[in-house]
């Protein structure tokens, strides 16, 4: 086996594993550090189809930013011990079915899915932030400024419900 | 080639490695000299000469003490924290570019371990995620002191983190690249400057073309490395120990090791992006003359000389400034260093546009 291979199918075991661990770890600081190492293993898999970029801003963003802020909440809520709550069944019913239509779906679309992606070495500067940055200012250059103001938008939202929350809190 | 490749990396980390931690094992000591100086008194003088063994006397303590374990339910965490807070220390200095290029036996050798593309997105990555290790060993210490700490840690170095970025989003513009080799590279050589018919050359360093930023980016390294006067994940006047109250021997060591070690990779990215890295004045003549590895050995030497002044700046500000308040702290770093960062963005922009680079 190569080198590659040998990686890649241990990144793949991990997230795998991690992944399942997500879901069924009882403590749910246990879950968010398993998602971290799942986040982490994904990041690896973009680094072997050489997509530096999207690695790096993948490990910045979901595992520095969003998992931190998870996690800092969670620490705070789940202070000693497991103070989880019995669901009621039509929620858990409910829960099963969404769960597995969404994995129906998601099966039928990687049935359908062309493979563009073939295993081996994989070289050329698709993933750097040169070709990257071209791409987006010149290809995707309205989808991209739409993220952006949908995001500012969000920002502006966020800040406008946090203000709202206060000044009731205060009367 | 490729096992010649593997060993010069592999002796390039090792020696990386070594020289972290001599380093990061001497700091302890001149910080403890430092503070001895600045606050009118002797500091430690019993180990050795000049109290020179006292980071080996340290070390013999923190490795004799006992290794107590808190009553918690995570004893796994507990003992990953201050592993994770040194792995992500250490982490930093791959790309990290110590010097030119070094040609021993006729076999070329760039000191650094790897040049990649992204280098400084990466530092970026791995800055955050060097929190797990605090909120992880806070957290698993059962203690109220210690997860207010590791909050505090958190929430602090995403929020310089965020500053942070955008400063250095202005270098990068200058710059055009993402590679420290490259960054470092772009600063060689000098500025003419022709002022009033009198004839001025300087380094072009970038802490000239980008004074603003350098100065949000040096503020929110201290804020990163939680160094006074943003130390409040473990301010002893509100929180014991903050977040290695619970923690005894080596792995309190750890955590205190780390933070060294930190202070030392950033004290070198600041000295290498802003401060020209292992350039220095008459580099061209150094190496026509006593040859490319004369010029070579010089330029590290300079790395390391303008590394051990930011250190050395990080222990002066430590005994000279006093803490903040941690809503200051919040204050300072989204309503006042954000901004700025951003404001620096539009003008530098502006001015690239203008001069037409």
């Amino acid at each position: 086996m190569d080198i590659k291979e040998i990686i890649f199918w241990s990144l793949s075991t991990i997230a795998f594993i991690t992944a399942i661990y997500t879901v069924i770890a009882k403590n749910p600081i246990f879950s968010a550090i398993s998602l971290l190492v799942c986040f982490a293993s994904i990041a690896g898999h973009y680094l072997l189809l050489n997509a530096q970029f999207l690695f790096i801003v993948h490990i910045i963003v979901y595992a520095g930013a969003i998992m931190v802020l998870f996690l800092t909440t969670l620490m705070l809520m789940n202070l000693n011990e497991e103070t989880e709550k019995h669901k009621p069944a039509i929620a858990q019913i409910a829960a099963l079915v969404i769960a597995v239509a969404l994995g129906i779906v998601l099966m039928l679309a990687v049935r359908k899915a062309n493979v563009i992606l073939t295993m081996g070495p994989i070289t050329g500067s698709i993933g750097d932030v040169k070709s990257l940055g071209t791409v987006l200012l010149s290809e995707y250059f309205y989808p991209f400024e739409f993220i952006s103001v949908l995001l500012l938008s969000a920002m502006v939202g966020v800040v406008l419900l946090m203000k709202k929350d206060k000044t009731a809190a205060l009367k | 080639m490729e096992s010649a490749f593997l060993i010069e990396k592999g002796v390039i980390i090792l020696v990386v490695f070594g020289i972290t931690m001599l380093i990061a094992l001497y700091s302890t000591f001149a910080e403890r000299v430092l503070a001895g100086y600045f606050q009118d008194r002797l500091g430690p003088n019993r180990a050795g000469p000049g109290g020179l063994l006292q980071p080996l006397a340290d070390g013999v303590k923190m490795f004799t003490k006992e290794d107590f374990i808190p009553e918690t339910p995570n004893k796994l965490l507990f003992i990953l924290g201050p592993g994770l807070a040194m792995t992500t220390a250490l982490m930093t200095s791959a790309v990290i570019p110590w010097g030119r290029q070094l040609t021993l036996f006729g076999y070329t050798a760039t000191l650094q371990a790897a040049d990649i593309n992204i280098a400084i997105l990466y530092v970026f990555g791995v800055i955050s995620i060097g929190v797990y290790g605090i909120m992880i060993g806070g957290w698993a210490s059962n203690n109220k002191f210690s997860l207010l700490g590791a909050v505090r840690a958190s929430s602090q170095m995403i929020s310089y983190e965020v500053a942070m970025g955008l400063s250095m989003i202005a270098v990068l513009m200058v710059s055009g690249s993402l590679s420290m080799h490259e960054i470092a590279e772009n600063q060689h050589g000098f500025i003419d400057w022709n002022w009033h018919g009198h004839k001025f050359a300087w380094p072009s360093w970038y802490v000239f073309k980008q004074p603003l930023a350098f100065l949000i980016f040096l503020i929110c390294a201290f804020a990163e490395t939680n160094r006074t006067p943003f130390d409040l994940p473990e301010c002893e006047s509100e929180l014991v120990g903050g977040y290695h109250t619970e923690y005894s021997s080596m792995k309190l060591g750890f955590f205190l090791f780390a933070e060294y070690v930190n202070m030392f990779i950033s004290s070198a990215i600041i000295a290498i992006v802003f401060f020209g890295g292992y350039n220095y004045p008459g580099m061209d003549w150094v190496h026509s003359t006593l040859g490319g590895n004369a010029e070579t050995i010089i330029g590290t030497l300079v790395l390391f000389a303008k590394i051990f002044f930011f250190i050395f700046f990080y222990m002066w500000v430590r005994w000279t400034v006093p803490r903040f308040r941690y809503d200051q702290l919040m204050n300072l770093g989204w309503k006042i260093l954000m901004p700025l960062a951003i404001l620096n963005i539009v003008i530098t922009g502006i001015v690239l546009i203008a001069t037409g680079a």
